[in-house]
């Protein structure tokens, strides 16, 4: 179902008003002068892991050549997010800024942008037309287009798509900075982290820095959903409250008894995690993640049948590639989905919680691991509703069908 | 020398814990799993017996 998005920023838009036209290009920054600012912003990626992106660009950049390439990473599969999906639909000059940017800086020959929206494909296409004459460096980009999928955006599939492949992941190592695109050291970056380096490069380092906190710097893109109400994308500086954030969204946040942090990626948090501050320190000492910064509101759901929602979704979306991985998530979905019926036993729920933490680190990509941050976070916050769903037959959980497609989805239609 | 199994080419064959079982372990679903960040000197002569002998060809060095 689609519903209406709501955007705005939090106390000070930035990504969200910033205009590509005068911002420097890589005509007036050498690739050193790009990499040091990008450096001295502290700017973290915002796909998911939070890993920096100075450290990033010099690998690319050091890595022997000849031949390098970068590739922007539109493919949002996570299924609570829509933030870059609007920047690639709204605000396609900052990526592309950005894109040129990160191009500069480690030398690359050709660049790509990685996406599954049709929406997004078809603005880049149109745009490709007019872009020459404000790219002072002769930077061919291309547009990849593949089927969207929660796998398909991880960054060795990634490089298998641009290569012709199929877009699933593969083992590691090789990372893509290490053999990428036909085997040449690639940067796969998040479109917001492009966007991210063209706001860094217009305000400068110290400005970048004014908001957010020391390890957590400037403001990220956040994707709100669920609660019964329409989906929100709202720029926030790192460190504020999640409570903050959820006020804005919703008016307030007293209804709201639990969430998903990290799109599917940081399992389930207690109310009492409303009181976190936004940064990814604050979230992993939680037990979950920032991920890519979509939360998905709870309002009296029960978490078991949320687990059994999203384990669904794991067991149907996972690559079919990795034996644990596609045994494993398949188990944890059959014994959730059986505790939402009643039809579990105390035997079962046991194998759940063994096999949740046996998945961890056993796939080529990091969707086991998601599934075990999912169980993981279950049994720490809500183990004695887990044993009730044993023998009780649990009336919110009767009231959903769980391995339908996850109600948890965004969708945006958009412009 | 460090080895990492091709999680996506691992069917489970169970020849890497037989020939190098201080490396390898076979996890709850019977598919290979790789024990030490390192291989210590003394057992890398079985790790890359196991290597070899893998059916799958699923092991790596690195």
């Amino acid at each position: 179902m689609s519903s209406p998005l709501r955007v705005g920023p939090l106390r000070n838009a930035r990504l969200l008003d910033a205009e590509p036209d005068g911002t420097p290009g890589p005509a007036d920054l050498s690739g050193p002068e790009i990499i040091e600012i990008a450096e001295a912003a502290g700017i973290r990626g915002r796909g998911g892991a939070g890993f920096p992106l100075a450290v990033k660009l010099r690998s690319v950049a050091s890595a022997p050549g000849p031949v390098r390439y970068v590739i922007a990473n539109g493919e949002e599969g996570e299924p609570a997010s829509v933030k870059d999906r609007f920047l690639l639909r709204e605000r396609p000059d900052l990526v592309l800024r950005g894109l040129e940017l990160a191009a500069r800086a480690v030398s690359a020959d050709r660049a790509y942008v990685y996406v599954s929206d049709p929406s997004a494909a078809r603005r880049l296409a149109a745009k490709r037309g007019d872009t020459p004459a404000d790219i002072p460096v002769d930077i061919p980009i291309g547009v990849v287009a593949v089927a969207p999928g929660y796998v398909a955006g991880e960054e060795t599939a990634v490089v298998r798509a641009v290569d012709g492949g199929p877009a699933l992941p593969t083992v590691k190592p090789p990372r893509p900075w290490q053999e990428g695109v036909c085997g040449a050291p690639t940067l796969v970056s998040n479109v917001e982290t492009l966007a991210q380096l063209a706001l860094a490069v217009r305000l400068g380092p110290e400005a970048y820095r004014g908001m957010g906190t020391p390890e957590s710097t400037g403001t990220f893109l956040a994707t709100l959903s669920g609660a019964g109400r329409a989906p929100g994308l709202y720029e926030v500086p790192y460190g504020i409250p999640l409570r903050e954030l959820v006020t804005a969204h919703m008016g307030t946040a007293a209804g709201v008894t639990g969430l998903l942090a990290g799109g599917f990626a940081g399992g389930l948090l207690p109310a009492s995690a409303l009181d976190l501050p936004l940064t990814h320190a604050a979230l992993a000492r939680a037990g979950s993640t920032l991920g890519c910064g979509a939360f998905v509101l709870l309002a009296g759901d029960c978490p078991v049948g949320v687990a059994a929602e999203v384990a669904a979704f794991f067991d149907r979306e996972n690559a079919r590639q990795c034996g644990p991985c596609v045994t494993g998530t398949s188990g944890v979905a059959g014994v959730l989905a059986r505790l939402t019926v009643r039809s579990a036993t105390v035997e079962d729920v046991a194998r759940l919680e063994r096999w949740g933490a046996a998945l961890a680190g056993r796939g080529n990509c990091a969707t086991p691991d998601a599934v075990t941050a999912l169980v993981g976070s279950l049994f720490r916050h809500h183990r004695d509703l887990v044993d009730a769903h044993v023998g009780t037959e649990c009336e919110r959980c009767a009231a959903t069908d769980v391995t339908a497609d996850t109600r948890f989805r965004v969708s945006w239609e958009g412009s | 020398m460090k080895v990492v199994i091709d999680a996506a080419v691992c069917d489970g064959k169970g020849y890497c814990k037989r020939f190098a079982p201080e490396v390898f372990a076979l996890d709850e679903w019977g598919y290979g799993e790789v024990l030490v960040d390192e291989v210590p000197p003394e057992y890398e002569a079985n790790a890359r017996a196991a290597l070899e002998a893998c059916p799958l060809q699923a092991i790596k060095a690195v």
